[in-house]
């Protein structure tokens, strides 16, 4: 008699885990270097490190690896490492007009103070395959790499800090200003140390979208912008670049500089229509790890909707609840995953049920025919 | 460097463990009630029992003895990942033995034998909210709690009585606890229902993806749902036993026989099938605690 469901798990589980790995190595090419990785894929190691919310390229790489290249099991990965990191001290805030800028944009103005800044960027590339780099080569590297950095103009890569393109605005009272919320005047709210209620602050939910799921978000974010939403959003300004993370020395209480990190920062404009007063403009923001403007602006739209106060029920992103409770990669990819699990205890009382109603229903439909 | 010695001790750290105890206590203080907790990511998937693992790391000693069981089964695939993840972390014993443990996580089951007051069982929890059929909304079924406003969930009952000629939940049937919290006492089958009301043990609910930790304190009053003519009944295994230790009276799972293709049944709880099935004592194996009405015998 075949009894499945009563041994042999344990076995299975080691063969398992010994063919993933076959399957990742069992090819004829070199293998990958954790750093070629870091430097080449730098694309998906941000992305990981957004998701699993620790600014580590070099775990983010390895993850990357050992998942091959599953974004959802690498920053899955991330997460749990942080886990096991005790907090040390919390950074300094700091202002990101002081972020160290490789690309700089704006919808809103055509000039802006300090110019538009194109920087790495696909947007204005013809997406076609470049089958030159099926032969990629260390010579052709060199030769690029030579042309390139002897461009006079090119020179300089990284900029110094730039004046927001939002603060002409805030200038001319056109921004509405967020109100302060009297109760947490000076705290921040840690989502990895406090569990959330709603309605969540506006800075719980930041925290709760800045390490969301870029497809998620943009999901979201979309429905928004194609019609299940009413904000029109325009792109004030969209920065890429580096900024100083600055800690308290634990015994000193002086700042000291710890290090820079690499984030996407978006701020969205769309008018208040609901203002009392005078109609303004009101500000959504977007910052995550790493270089992600889909996420960035994703995180912006949505931080606009929900803060609108008509929300219809046919407007997902503008419930606050609705968004946070759903964007989060590793929560919803653990739940989705879990259906795998076996579910035989579960099924039974469904079957019983169901059964039992069975009976009663062609018990009853007896009778009736007997009428 | 031994990588398992670069994690601290059951794996989360000192400042989350003692987090985790204290809305434990909390939870125990205010037996059915929700205790919201921050929840860690472990290296297990959200879904798959991180609530109840947490509570499992934060709870355990150096000289625990722990039993992992999913449906009942000591051997499936995620109850024998989580027993290796625990052990590689604390190097406790591990038993599949209900009554030498002293801490028992579970997913979806309550053993068949009877714990004590010396032993604590870690349910595993995919959706804490009893509510959340008929409110998807968080803040919404907070409030309810609050307020003990629970017409929509007895109307939700009736309409299934309408709808079907009964109550139509198979697992996770809503219980009220201490007489004040509806709590949904995660994805256990009715049969295990009534092993909750005035047990010795203490049952600690937790959901790792929701972030939430409940509990029933021992000798507490747990009522399933029910109206004065559509009782409460359990799964009925009237004239069924297991097929490998003759147990009757015990949660049976249905397996089609890959050769025959007939349908015979086995024991769910694994632990206690073998412990029968080794001592072979066929008759009056099952204890008298556990003997409940069925389905039968409802309405």
């Amino acid at each position: 008699m075949g009894y499945v469901a009563i041994k042999g798990g344990e076995k299975a589980i080691k063969n398992a885990g010994k063919l993933l790995t076959y399957e990742r190595i069992k090819g004829k090419s070199k293998l990958i270097g954790v750093k070629q990785i870091e430097e080449q894929l730098y694309m998906a190691v941000d992305r990981v490190m957004s998701e699993g919310s620790l600014y580590a390229p070099h775990i983010a790489a390895l993850a990357l690896k050992q998942s091959a290249g599953d974004t959802f099991e690498a920053s899955f990965m991330v997460r749990a490492y942080r886990a096991t990191k005790s907090r040390i001290c919390t950074s300094i805030s700091i202002s990101t007009q002081n972020m160290r800028i490789i690309r700089r944009i704006s919808a809103a103005f055509k000039d802006i103070p300090g110019g538009q800044i194109l920087g790495p960027t696909t947007d204005y590339t013809i997406r076609l395959l470049d089958f030159e780099l099926l032969d990629d080569s260390e010579r052709k590297r060199k030769v690029f790499l030579k042309n390139f950095l002897s461009q006079k103009s090119e020179k300089k890569v990284y900029f110094d800090s730039f004046p927001k393109v939002v603060d002409i605005l805030r200038k001319e009272g056109l921004l509405e200003e967020p109100k302060r919320d009297l109760n947490h005047q000076n705290t921040i709210f840690d989502i990895t140390r406090e569990s959330l209620t709603f309605p969540a602050q506006r800075d719980a939910a930041l925290q709760i979208m800045s390490r969301g799921e870029t497809g998620g978000l943009l999901l979201l974010a979309y429905s928004s912008m194609r019609g299940y939403g009413d904000i029109h959003p325009t792109i004030g300004e969209l920065r890429v670049g580096f900024i100083p993370l600055l800690v308290k020395h634990p015994y000193t209480h002086k700042e000291i500089f710890a290090g820079e990190v690499k984030v996407t920062e978006a701020e969205v404009l769309a008018q208040y229509t609901e203002n009392e007063n005078k109609p303004k403009f009101t500000l959504g923001y977007g910052l995550c790890f790493g270089h992600n403007e889909i996420k960035a602006i994703s995180m912006a739209v949505l931080d606009r909707a929900m803060q609108s106060r008509s929300s219809p029920s046919y407007m997902p992103s503008n419930d606050q609840e609705f968004v946070l409770s759903h964007v989060d990669g590793i929560e919803s990819m653990g739940f989705c995953i879990h259906y795998k699990l076996p579910h035989y205890v579960t099924f039974q009382s469904d079957l019983d049920r169901l059964r039992k109603t069975q009976k009663d229903r062609s018990s009853i439909k007896g009778k009736d025919d007997n009428e | 460097m031994n990588r398992k010695n670069r994690y601290n001790f059951a794996f989360i750290d000192e400042d989350a463990k003692r987090e985790i105890r204290r809305k434990i206590l909390k939870a125990v203080a205010i037996p059915g009630y929700q205790v919201p907790f921050a929840s860690r990511e472990l290296p297990i998937a959200r879904g798959w029992g991180t609530g109840g693992l947490q509570v499992t790391l934060a709870l355990i000693g150096p000289t625990d003895c722990l039993k992992v069981i999913d449906q009942g089964c000591d051997d499936s695939v995620n109850a024998v990942n989580i027993k290796h993840f625990v052990q590689s972390v604390t190097n406790v014993k591990i038993t599949t033995d209900t009554t030498k443990a002293t801490l028992i996580q579970t997913r979806h089951r309550i053993p068949e034998e009877p714990m004590n007051e010396n032993q604590i069982l870690v349910l595993q929890v995919p959706i804490p909210e009893a509510l959340r059929n008929v409110e998807p909304s968080e803040r919404q079924t907070r409030r309810m709690h609050a307020e003990g406003d629970y017409t929509r969930l007895w109307l939700y009952l009736y309409e299934d009585i309408v709808k079907y000629g009964d109550v139509s939940i198979g697992a996770r049937y809503p219980v009220l606890v201490n007489g004040r919290y509806i709590m949904d006492p995660s994805p256990i089958p009715r049969w295990d229902i009534p092993k909750l009301h005035m047990a010795e043990t203490l049952f600690i609910f937790s959901a790792g993806r929701e972030k939430r930790i409940y509990a029933i304190p021992p000798y507490t009053d747990v009522k399933p749902l029910e109206f004065e003519d559509y009782k409460f009944c359990v799964e009925d295994f009237k004239g069924k036993q297991c097929a490998r230790c003759g147990s009757k009276g015990v949660f049976l799972d249905e397996i089609i026989d890959d050769e025959t293709g007939k349908r015979i049944y086995v024991c769910s709880d694994t632990g206690y099938c073998h412990k029968v099935a080794s001592k072979s004592k066929r008759k009056n194996a099952i204890s008298q605690n556990y003997q409940y009405k069925t389905a039968g015998s409802a309405g």
